[in-house]
């Protein structure tokens, strides 16, 4: 379907929409037969930032899915205490401190070990980016479903309806939302687990994705909405709904395809943000406890021993440097190629 | 200007109820013996039933609801002694009125929050006014460049990194600490140098582009090429056309960044072991100590949301159609 919107995304189903066949028919010969979705790679394309942006990118998710590979490659654990295995002796100092320079850097150990506990810094590192970077994944795919639906709804449905969700949306958009994820975290533990038990790592992490779910839909809730109010009164729609389409099928074939663009420009600034404030909770306290591997955790051991140990913070602080920089920018290229107008 | 003070404090006062409401359902329905908490360890069951009725536990929720919403706006009296018109409660684990407890915490975050956003509004909006008069230039770029570069490291990795610099390595500086700005004016200066201008970090970058691209933007207006046009000087046009224009968007931005800035300040306090209202928030919150969790969440959305209100009011000042209307 080739809508006349400027914010014409991919080119979902394009050819799967009969009464637009003929237009795109006439678009394929005066545009060479570009989609907008080509187009917009091609532009992505040329941006070499972006690219290599987007390898990085790449490159992290790939050292997180393949975490328990590599550990296993590597021969070693995030768990295991190393100081006390017989087979690395002298591995800290009599101050608990790593006794090789820089950490603890070593042949066999290439990020250094932790102080006091003697555990490995590398496959605590990766194991903690993959806890990092799946729960964000599985915080930002709820959080960007819920939006889109409650921003549809409102949107297309409008009235009565619309007034409600959008005073709903208002509301929980008031809620500072930090503050809430801190005192919401023990709490809604404590919905699943009695707080005299020990609360499971797989529990924390599913009342982790389900505070942030909760307060995390409103602003794409927003965009989804006001971006379906202008559509909704367009031609093409108006022609489905004449034509007999039901609701249903004008919102998925008619107004989804073309606000796919803002959706997937929105998502990609909020996956790191969802890192963010994970690593957030977990640096605070509430989030991963111990044991778990967790990247803001180790940001929380690395500030307590940073005046022994400064080496500590240097691996997983340039990870997760290097992540959010190549993510802000693959941010921007991605905006820029999907609308070339915005000139930086 | 009085009628829109009405109408937002009224519409404040709504939503501290309906937060206030949702938040304590909320809380109160989780399944544990609040008075068990408050008793500690090797509690008899005849001290228990005492807290328990001391503390209005007992009694249905709604009716607990209702004392705690009277207590707020009327005040209440506990076994602990009588508690004042903003009344939120009695700590579980310490016994202390909450009240005191945030009161006592919060002049470290307010200057943490106020401070913070005095640093990054002035370097911010400063250097993207320079990007934006010096476009297309080396200066231009390497601002640009730095406020990317600046925008990806976070509060808790700049601070040990700032600390290992400038206190442990070099002594240049003592390690932060609050002093009440009444007893000590450079004391408080110096000992909050440092969480400023990190916290402020994170933000500035993103006020150094969203001031320089709001500029570019307006210096295009029509009014602003008239101005020159005319023959009026470009750093005349520069500061009184374009960027009283330019502010309106970042004033819109500062109103929706409140509440990050309130978690910044939580990050902020941790990074630099500063006892304000976030540590409160999080040690009332693992305690599980409900009065104290309540009251640090409602101060916080009231207190974001009085800024918000400032925020607004501003907009009267910068741009005159607003005051109209």
């Amino acid at each position: 379907m080739t809508s006349p919107t400027q914010a014409a995304g991919t080119s979902t189903d394009a050819a799967m929409v009969p009464e637009s066949l003929t237009e795109a028919a006439r678009e394929d010969t005066s545009q060479e037969g570009l989609s907008p979705g080509r187009l917009m790679w091609l532009r992505f394309r040329r941006d070499r930032v972006g690219v290599i942006s987007a390898c990085a990118v790449f490159a992290y998710f790939a050292v997180a899915a393949l975490a328990p590979v590599i550990s296993w490659l590597y021969g070693k654990d995030p768990y295991t205490l190393y100081a006390q295995d017989p087979n690395y002796p002298g591995l800290l100092n009599d101050f608990a401190m790593p006794a090789a320079p820089f950490g603890g850097v070593s042949a066999d150990f290439w990020f250094g070990v932790e102080p006091n506990v003697g555990r490995d810094v590398f496959t605590m590192l990766i194991y903690g980016m993959r806890t990092s970077l799946f729960m964000a994944l599985a915080v930002t795919l709820t959080t960007v479903l819920t939006g889109v639906v409650i921003g549809m709804v409102g949107g297309y449905f409008g009235g009565r309806v619309d007034y409600w969700l959008g005073r709903v949306t208002d509301f929980f958009l008031s809620f500072p939302n930090q503050l809430f994820f801190i005192a919401f975290m023990p709490v809604v533990t404590a919905l699943f687990v009695s707080p005299k038990d020990e609360t499971p790592a797989y529990l924390r992490a599913v009342v982790i994705i389900l505070v942030l779910w909760f307060l995390g839909w409103m602003a794409m809730a927003r965009l989804v909405r006001s971006s379906v109010l202008g559509l909704r009164e367009r031609e093409f729609v108006e022609a489905a709904k004449v034509s007999g389409a039901s609701p249903w099928r004008i919102v998925r074939k008619e107004i989804l395809p073309n606000i796919v663009t803002p959706i997937l420009v929105q998502s990609t600034y909020m996956l790191p943000s969802n890192i963010l404030t994970i690593a957030f909770l977990s640096f605070v306290g509430v989030g991963f406890v111990e044991p778990t591997p967790d990247w803001g955790r180790m940001f929380a051991t690395a500030a307590d021993i940073y005046e022994q140990d400064p080496a500590f913070m240097f691996f997983p602080g340039v990870a997760l440097f290097v992540f959010v920089l190549a993510f802000n920018l693959l941010g921007d290229s991605v905006r820029d190629a999907f609308d070339p107008k915005t000139g930086r | 200007m009085l009628p829109f003070l009405i109408r937002r404090l009224s519409g404040a006062v709504v939503i501290m109820f309906l937060i206030g409401a949702f938040t304590f359902f909320l809380f109160y329905s989780i399944p544990q013996d609040f008075a068990e908490l408050a008793c500690g360890k090797n509690c008899s069951p005849q001290n228990i039933a005492v807290i328990r009725e001391n503390l209005g536990l007992d009694q249905p929720i709604a009716a607990q609801f209702r004392d705690f919403m009277m207590g707020i706006v009327a005040g209440r009296d506990f076994p602990q002694g009588h508690c004042p018109a903003p009344c939120l409660g009695v700590s579980f684990a310490s016994g202390d009125m909450v009240w005191d407890s945030i009161i006592d915490r919060f002049p470290l975050t307010l200057s943490l929050t106020l401070g913070g956003l005095v640093v990054f509004l002035v370097v911010g909006l400063g250097a993207g006014l320079i990007a934006a008069w010096k476009r297309g230039t080396a200066v231009d770029k390497a601002l640009s460049g730095a406020s990317i570069v600046l925008s990806s490291f976070q509060i808790y990795l700049l601070g040990p990194i700032v600390l290992g610099l400038l206190v442990y390595s070099t002594g240049l500086m003592e390690n932060p600490k609050y002093v009440s700005p009444f007893d000590s004016p450079g004391g408080w200066f110096l000992g909050m140098l440092i969480p400023w201008v990190v916290m402020a970090t994170i933000f500035t970058a993103q006020y150094t582009r969203m001031s320089r691209s709001t500029m570019i933007e307006q210096l295009q207006e029509e009014h602003v090429r008239t101005a020159r046009a005319k023959g009026m000087s470009r750093g005349y046009v520069f500061f009184r056309y374009a960027w009283r224009g330019s502010l309106i968007p970042i004033v819109t931005i500062i109103g929706i960044d409140l509440s990050s800035l309130l978690s910044g300040a939580v990050v902020t306090e941790f990074t630099f072991d500063l006892a304000g209202l976030g540590r409160l928030a999080v040690e009332s919150s693992v305690n599980k100590d409900i009065p104290l969790t309540m009251g640090v969440m409602m101060f916080g959305a009231f207190f974001i949301l009085m800024l918000n209100i400032i925020v607004d009011l501003a907009y009267a000042f910068i741009d005159p159609r607003v005051r109209l209307s």
